[in-house]
């Protein structure tokens, strides 16, 4: 994005000063912002960058008045010098959906699922614009068509559940444009968004904005994001800025520390190479899943097939990416190895053919064999302590052991995972993301497994914890030769932890090969847009001490 | 649609089948029988008596019977009151207790939904506060509490109302029926749409709406009653059936010719007929109310789909 | 790494949910200040009656409907009509001047004859005398003086129709009105939560055709059918309890089955899965622990209902027989005169609806406490 001149610079629309917000909580007011100024000039675009908890959004939410009950928040928002802070509803309401305008992170439920687009595209219009209905509609239908969405005239007649995430975000979009705004406030507004999806998305926001002028203030947790669309970068950390400047400035110069370690927190370095002499570990051979979906009294249930005649083999040490938007299959795949989930094909662990083995078959397996999951809130049961969950698979796979014996291993299993023993008996939620998924990996490793199946154990997670959670995978993975089948999204970590990738889409592998080569020369079209959208750094070339 | 309803009134059959044969039967077993009253009746007399009613034939006999006669929607004869067939009965009955619960619903709807949007809109306020605690009282205070206290409030202390009697449908004398019964409804109406409406309000399409400064009419009630109602209406629906179909308390304390009281005089009494035929009337306004909660559903959330 | 010795390591006590959910039970005053009153009264309805001096079942003929009154009966200037009313058949003629004084009464009496020592009989019949004596018997044995104690009785709550304490039977009443509300609802949830956690965990097919069952149940007029199981089967104690559980449990199998299929789906218990754990450790570790929760937010909802259902029956005359008594039937008795005397109906009205109060604040206090999301 070009630089702005100094004539327009100066013209600053919506201008934030020492804005705090307080929540009043059952354990006393929490400071969620302390103190912020932001302001932005006429069409420019400002990127808000922080991790979760760092207030970048209740920053937003407080200048639009829009935060929760228990929220309050003081100083000054000032929309082109008038401050719109604590402005009666009627005022407000003048500049909100009118003058600046929001799209947010969860385009599946930010639409109201009862009624259809049109209606509620021309809400604002006809609120704000003084527009009659049809009128509205008409300018309804050319928001549709300006944004993108295929087919426009049926889908102004669709209800919300009717689309595709991403053409609902258009739809957002389009709503946001509808009453020519100055301001244009967005709350990552791809976050939730597969990466082909994003890229559309934030395309055509850049797009728009260079031919409608407006300024932006794009709030995300992207750094890859900031670089391709920012002019301008303000950096957040518990709930006060800490560094802003010019894009170009922040990524070459970062002053402050914290700065430099989220630049710094995109996962590095690839994996040292296993000799091929290394034993197989899984070998799946024509693989497939599919699931009968019901549809309806007395009718033969439809086949869905999830995964279709996927082949793949990984050596002792290796670790396999399987790579793919949401839907894809991955995760059923990976699965599927574990003999979780019926599969046709064959399935082979050292040597042994476990396909769709029976449970005592399965048993004596299960600790050489480990999954973990995306979600360190949900993959750890709420009501056991972190002892208990780390050594729940002991109870299973070592019955004979004594407690005191166990609850040495858990301490055992706690410190190889980075965290303090003494917090043994404490439960889950009294725990961070980064944390969970630590004890969640604890759980894997107190059985001492062969193969681990991760299915997306990073992608919950803040950038800056990812990076320590791959490092802490490299680690085990060194220490113990563990063979790890990395399911993920995210090609940066796949791109810095596997030996070997395989690229799924809606259900079979477009492309398969090692890694330098999928992503230095990837040969299908689809393969190329993925790495594409995710906006790679260059590989630095540099490779991890073993 | 028309093929929705009318599958599914196809498909209540069976059930209205089971209902007619499990209350047969049990009514059958059970000690007694209409004419065992405190001062037996001569046996000739009996005799006569049972071959009239045909309760002298064997039981599955008498049921296929009941089952034919029904079919051409002839409930019988009321063993009680016995210069009425059941279907006279209800014919006198039934507009009143319809009409009675009917605006009790009406009234339950109205003032539930009003005070619980408002309780919403001011969470953890004293007005809500105030609310919450008054329609815990609704819901607390039993029916048989609320009749005879508003009867000797209204009608006897103050002597505003009557306190009971029908007075052949005048305004006066429905109030306070109406009123006991609404009572309790308005209670719950009021905490299902706090609650719904509470959460509506949190929603992230509701977020959306503030933030494209939508009047607080649109924002309240077009956008988060409409998805906060659907519980409201999942209720009323057996609600509805339950007041249409009579109140035996308020139509035994307030003296209203209703078919509310029937069910428990008649079950007392052993009046066969009488009780089947009540046992089927409230099913088949349950079937009914129940068809109409999934119409309205669909009707509200496109989501839904009938069939 | 790891190799230090860490058994040392001393343990830090951890939050567990169900402490959480305590404190913020605390917090809410409502629910405390119901918990305690429902404390009261469950005190109360047990131990009142051995202290309020009647039996429950005890009849007063001479105290009929009597309001409710601090202090106790016979007043003062009933005593002497009393009197004279015993004595009326006794053919002895009452002197004017009775004496009444430190609970004891004295009535001159002269007779025709000679006074029969079994005179005192007569004053002993009612409710008011006992100990009657005959004192100062002349020489000629035609007068005296019948001394006798005044029963002092007090009725806080006044009596029934047929002169029996309020008091004592509104505890009596509560006693089985909270027995039965509780008994019925353990009857329930056992019921509820066996059908519903067996539903949800075999799912499929089985699941599909216990939840029919469940909808068909709930579209029959089922509280009649409780009625008529009443009516029919007699009015019997254990019949009550078991026909409103039997009525009671569709709700919580459906909560319980709704609850188990999420769990089954949650992650945890797809990791315990893949670590091999049997079926009966992932019931007993994952799926109960996690079920506690909505099966306690529900037991306390349902113990008001049950105890409101059984008072309902009860109304109709379908309840506990007497001299046994219920909230419900007490309601009845008063309601059918509530003219001549409102506290009949007042006083039972108010313990069950304090009561039926204060069970839904403790209800909606733990939901609030176990389900932090709700508010």
């Amino acid at each position: 994005m070009t630089a702005m001149t100094d004539a327009v610079a100066a013209e600053t629309v919506l201008d934030i000063q020492d804005l705090r917000v307080t929540f009043q909580t059952n354990d006393g007011p929490v400071a969620a912002v302390r103190g912020v100024d932001i302001s932005v000039s006429k069409g420019e675009t400002v990127a808000i960058v922080g991790e979760s908890g760092s207030g970048k959004s209740q920053t937003m939410m407080a200048a639009m008045g829009l935060l929760s009950d228990n929220g309050r928040a003081e100083g000054r928002v000032l929309y082109r010098g008038e401050d719109i802070l604590g402005l009666p509803l009627k005022r407000l309401n003048k500049v909100r959906g009118a003058r600046i305008t929001m799209i947010f992170q969860e385009p599946m439920t930010s639409l109201d699922p009862l009624y259809t687009i049109e209606r509620q595209l021309c809400e604002p219009m006809i609120e704000h614009g003084g527009l009659g209905r049809k009128a509205a509609a008409a300018r309804a239908l050319d928001l549709l068509k300006l944004v993108g969405i295929p087919a426009p005239e049926d889908k102004i007649k669709a209800y919300p559940y009717e689309l595709s995430g991403g053409q609902r975000q258009r739809v957002m979009i389009a709503m946001a444009l509808a009453n020519d705004p100055d301001v244009l406030i967005a709350d990552e507004p791809t976050t939730a968004l597969d990466v082909t999806t994003q890229a559309q998305i934030l395309d055509l926001l850049a797009d728009l904005q260079k031919r409608i002028g407006i300024a932006v203030v794009f709030i995300t947790h992207d750094l890859g994001i900031v670089r391709r669309i920012a002019d301008r970068v303000v950096v957040m950390k518990d709930g006060e800025v800490v560094e802003t400047g010019q894009t170009a400035k922040i990524f070459d110069r970062p002053a402050h520390p914290y700065t430099r370690m989220l630049l710094d927190a995109e996962p590095e370095g690839e994996k040292p190479p296993v000799g091929e002499d290394k034993p197989i570990v899984i070998d799946g051979q024509k693989v497939g899943v599919s699931f009968a979906i019901p549809r309806g009294f007395m009718k033969p249930p439809a086949l869905f097939h999830a995964v279709e005649d996927v082949s793949l083999v990984v050596r002792e040490g290796q670790t396999l990416g399987i790579v793919g938007e949401s839907g894809s299959g991955k995760s059923t795949l990976g699965r599927a190895l574990l003999q979780l989930l019926p599969h046709s094909g064959r399935v082979h662990f050292d040597g042994k053919d476990i396909s769709n083995a029976g449970k005592q078959v399965m048993r004596p397996l299960r600790r050489q064999m480990q999954l973990v999951f995306q979600d360190p809130f949900g993959s750890l049961s709420p009501r056991m302590t972190v002892g208990q969950v780390v050594t729940e698979g002991l109870l299973v796979h070592e019955p004979g052991l004594s407690a005191g014996e166990r609850d040495r291993r858990a301490c055992q299993v706690l410190e190889e995972v980075s965290l303090d023993p003494a917090m043994r008996n404490r439960y889950p939620h009294e725990f961070s993301g980064g944390q969970r998924q630590r004890i969640a990996i604890a759980r894997t490793m107190v059985l001492k497994p062969r193969l681990v199946v991760l299915d997306e154990p990073t992608s919950a997670l803040d950038r800056t914890v990812q990076k320590q959670i791959v490092e802490l995978l490299r680690g085990l993975q060194a220490e113990h030769r563990l063979t790890y089948v990395f399911i993920s999204h995210d090609l940066a970590v796949v791109r810095a932890l596997a030996d070997t990738v395989v690229v799924m889409k809606t259900g079979k592998v477009v492309e398969a090969g090692p890694t330098a080569a999928i992503f230095e020369a990837p040969r299908d079209p689809y393969t190329r847009d993925l790495i594409a959208a995710a906006a790679l750094e260059p590989m630095h070339g540099r490779v991890v001490d073993a | 649609m028309l093929g929705y309803v009318l599958r599914r009134l196809f498909t209540a059959i069976p059930t209205l089948f089971f209902i007619v044969t499990g209350a047969f039967f049990l009514i059958r077993v059970a000690p007694g029988g209409p004419f065992n009253l405190e001062r037996p009746l001569e046996a000739k007399v009996m005799e006569n008596l049972n071959k009239i009613y045909h309760l002298d034939k064997p039981l599955w006999e008498q049921y296929l019977y009941y089952l034919g006669n029904l079919m051409r929607g002839d409930f019988g004869p009321s063993f009680v009151y016995r210069d009425f067939s059941v279907s006279e009965l209800f014919a006198s009955g039934l507009p009143v207790s319809v009409q009675i619960g009917a605006s009790a619903l009406v009234l339950a709807l109205v003032f539930g939904t009003l005070l619980g949007v408002a309780a919403a809109l001011r969470q953890n306020q004293p007005a809500d506060y105030g609310v919450v605690g008054l329609a815990t009282l609704g819901i607390t205070i039993p029916t048989f509490v609320i009749a005879p206290l508003l009867s000797l409030v209204f009608g006897v202390w103050l002597g505003w109302l009557p306190a009971g009697g029908w007075g052949d449908g005048a305004f006066a004398n429905k109030v306070l029926p109406v009123v006991t019964l609404a009572l309790p409804q308005i209670a719950v109406v009021t905490r299902l749409t706090r609650g719904a409406m509470i959460e509506a309000m949190r929603s992230h399409h509701i977020r959306t709406a503030r933030a494209y400064g939508l009047k607080p009419w649109t924002v309240v009630v077009v956008h988060a009653l409409r998805s906060a109602i659907l519980p409201v209406v999942s209720y009323s629906g057996p609600a509805a059936a339950a007041l249409l179909t009579g109140s035996v308390v308020v139509e035994t304390i307030f003296g209203i010719p209703g078919i509310g009281r029937y069910f428990v005089q008649a079950a007392l009494n052993r009046d066969y007929t009488l009780v089947m035929g009540t046992v089927i009337v409230i099913a088949i306004f349950i079937i009914i109310f129940n068809l109409v909660v999934d119409l309205l559903y669909a009707l509200i959330d496109p989501r839904v789909r009938l069939g | 790494m790891a190799t230090m010795d860490t058994t040392a390591a001393a343990p830090v006590r951890g939050r567990s949910l169900w402490d959480d959910a305590l404190i913020r039970l605390k917090r809410n005053r409502a629910a405390i200040v119901s918990l305690g009153f429902l404390v009261a009264m469950a005190l109360a309805c047990i131990i009142g009656p051995l202290l309020t001096g009647h039996g429950y079942d005890q009849v007063y003929r001479s105290y009929v409907k009597v309001g409710p009154s601090l202090t106790p009966y016979p007043r003062a200037e009933t005593v002497a009509p009393a009197a004279r009313r015993a004595l009326r058949r006794a053919r002895v003629e009452v002197g004017e001047d009775i004496v009444i004084g430190d609970g004891i009464v004295r009535i001159p009496v002269s007779s025709e004859g000679e006074l029969d020592q079994r005179v005192v009989r007569y004053i002993d019949r009612g409710d008011i005398f006992s100990g009657g004596r005959l004192e100062n018997l002349s020489a000629d044995g035609r007068s005296a003086v019948i001394v006798a104690d005044i029963a002092q009785l007090t009725f806080l709550f006044g009596t029934d129709a047929t002169g029996r304490d309020l008091l004592t039977r509104t505890l009596i009443a509560g006693r089985i009105s909270m027995t039965i509300g509780l008994l019925a609802t353990v009857v329930a949830i056992v019921i509820g939560v066996t059908y519903g956690s067996l539903s949800g965990y075999l799912g499929g097919r089985a699941d599909l055709l216990m939840m029919r069952i469940v909808d068909v149940l709930y579209s029959l007029p089922f509280i009649f059918f409780v009625i008529l199981l009443v009516v029919f089967f007699g009015r019997n104690f254990v019949l009550m309890f078991i026909a409103v559980g039997a009525v009671e449990w569709l709700d919580m199998a459906r909560i319980v089955r709704g609850q188990t299929l999420t769990l089954k789906r949650q992650e945890f218990v797809q990791a315990a899965e893949a670590l091999g754990v049997e079926n009966i450790g992932i019931l007993r570790r994952h799926i109960i622990p996690n079920l506690t929760g909505p099966v306690v937010i529900y037991m306390t909802l349902l113990v008001p209902k049950v105890i409101l259902l059984e008072s309902f029956l009860s109304f109709l005359g379908l309840g506990v027989q007497e001299p046994m008594t219920s909230w419900g039937v007490l309601i009845a008795e008063g309601a059918r005169d509530i003219e001549g005397n409102p506290t009949m109906l007042l006083f039972p009205a108010l313990f069950l609806t304090s009561t039926l109060f204060a069970l839904n604040f403790i209800g909606d206090g733990l939901r609030d406490a176990l389900d932090p999301k709700d508010r």
